[in-house]
């Protein structure tokens, strides 16, 4: 079970009251009919899934209801930060030694 | 390679078992082979097995981080069954339960491969619909198929909850009499141990590193055992599939997730068919030892961490218990978790690359066990003939951006 805090409810609470949305910081092309079909399936389909720091969307479903992000290591599950949406990573792969 | 029958056990047992021929060698790596096989698991030894006996080609290796079929392979439920909706889907699973059916023959292995049968509860009127909907598909795609009253079904499985007292009153089933289940780690053994006679490097304890490239083209593997010319390599590495496409810089439509799975203390006879639910989201069958075999769903958050969270075991035996009330009051020996592939549509990806002599075999999911010969068998096809194999061709990585998705998640999204 992870323990998860909530940057909007700034409480720690448990990994039964939220669940897991995805990666973060996928951009949505601003102009999608000018691009290509293989660019909006890499959009739509197509995903990091990175071994180790993963920066990924949580909804916090029976608290705030509210998105918000974390940075998770995937492989022991260790949470390093969560922040708000619109907010940028203060973790990150390189500063880790590791992707 | 020794052939394995009764009377060899008989002439052995008078030598106290002590000659047996090792079952596979442990070959140091050549400096070329024509194919590399990253991933030793049911699915890289299949694909391994099918290329040196259908296509001529032996100078093969399988690559295997760890040892063989110690990863999804040893984790699953060992469930067998074809009776997917849309006609792709059917067609390859059903490739594969064919190959099941003579499988064990044709490895000379016991594979305890059992026809049990498998039965699809429904819940709720849509889930009947569902049903009747794929099981009329699968009937029109030649495989077998009933839809089953709850009276039916109780007689089928006297200790299965069909009250009306239950939460979610079971009002059917769809049954499949050749679906079952297979011993899983006897899969990867048999086809090990054959690809083994037939001459293909089975190397334990070798991980790949990276992928070396020269004009578009693979040129062979890294490895932490030195680099290895292949002159076509193939990826079956599951829940690391995208690890590995990262090293040619390259992202698949895939998550990998933590899927659980547990075993009871070994019972007397009890369960004698696989029980299966969508709805009430848990499945359940009983091994020849006695323990009941138990899954569920994916833990929801992407994870390589062969574990997941508690609360997800604790929904899982929910729910079994939901059904089998009788079953509330069994202890729990083993739980363990594995990591799968899941594709947006629930469909693998049996696909070329546009790296010439890259080929992929993933996104399997929840439920590539079943598929372990099917998947073999059709994979080395596309390698071996750098075509896929028609039963692959609508599993290509192109379906992401052409549109024609193989949306299988009402057949697969718990089930497997």
């Amino acid at each position: 079970m992870l323990l998860i805090h909530c940057p909007y409810c700034e409480e720690m609470r448990e990994e039964e009251e939220f669940s897991p949305a995805g990666q973060a910081h996928i951009v949505r092309p601003l102009q999608p009919e000018e691009i290509s079909d293989e660019q909006w399936a890499h959009y739509l389909f197509f995903r990091k899934n990175p071994r180790g720091l993963h920066h990924e969307m949580w909804l916090h479903a029976a608290g705030c209801r509210k998105y918000f992000n974390a940075t998770r290591n995937t492989v022991t599950y260790e949470i390093m930060e969560t922040y708000k949406m619109g907010l940028k990573p203060s973790v990150t792969a390189s500063e880790e030694g590791q992707s | 390679m020794q052939q394995y029958s009764g009377f060899g056990l008989l002439k052995h047992s008078l030598s106290y078992h002590e000659n047996w021929q090792r079952v596979w060698s442990n070959p140091t790596p050549k400096k070329h082979y024509d194919v590399v096989i990253i991933g030793g698991g049911g699915h890289g030894l299949a694909t391994a097995y099918y290329l040196a006996k259908e296509h001529g080609i032996t100078n093969i290796a399988v690559i295997e981080k760890g040892y063989l079929g110690g990863g999804n392979t040893a984790r699953n439920t060992t469930i067998v069954r074809s009776n997917y909706l849309w006609d792709e889907a059917s067609h390859l699973y059903e490739h594969s339960l064919k190959l099941w059916e003579g499988l064990a023959q044709e490895l000379n292995y016991n594979l305890m491969f059992s026809q049990r049968g498998v039965l699809n509860l429904g819940h709720t009127l849509q889930d009947m619909r569902d049903i009747e909907r794929r099981v009329n598909a699968n009937r029109l795609n030649g495989i077998d198929g009933e839809v089953l009253t709850t009276a039916q079904v109780q007689e089928m499985v006297p200790i299965l909850d069909c009250s009306t007292n239950a939460r979610f009153p079971v009002m059917g089933a769809s049954w499949q009499a050749r679906a079952g289940t297979a011993r899983h780690d006897a899969v990867a053994w048999g086809f090990a141990r054959a690809a083994d006679g037939l001459g293909v490097d089975l190397l334990q304890q070798t991980e790949v590193t990276g992928i070396r490239r020269k004009d578009g083209a693979v040129e062979g593997v890294e490895t932490n055992r030195g680099f290895i010319s292949a002159n076509k390599v193939a990826c079956v590495a599951a829940g690391n599939s995208s690890v590995i496409a990262k090293m040619v810089g390259m992202e698949l439509p895939l998550e990998s997730h933590p899927l659980q799975a547990m075993v009871s203390e070994p019972l007397k006879p009890i369960l004698n068919t696989v029980v299966m639910s969508n709805h009430v989201h848990g499945y359940v069958s009983q091994s020849d030892k006695g323990d009941l075999v138990i899954g569920a769903g994916i833990d929801g958050y992407t994870g390589y961490g062969q574990r997941g969270s508690f609360n997800v075991v604790e929904h899982t035996i929910a729910a079994i218990i939901e059904m089998f009330p009788i079953f509330s009051r069994v202890r729990l020996n083993r739980a363990w978790g594995g990591v799968v592939d899941t594709c947006p549509d629930a469909c693998p990806i049996i696909s070329k690359t546009h790296i010439k002599g890259l080929y992929f075999n993933c996104g399997w999911g929840t439920g590539g066990f079943k598929a372990t010969p099917g998947a073999g068998h059709v994979f080395a096809h596309t390698i071996a003939h750098d075509e896929p194999h028609p039963l692959a061709k609508p599993f290509s990585i192109d379906r992401f951006s052409s549109g024609e998705l193989i949306d299988e998640h009402g057949a697969a999204g718990v089930a497997h």
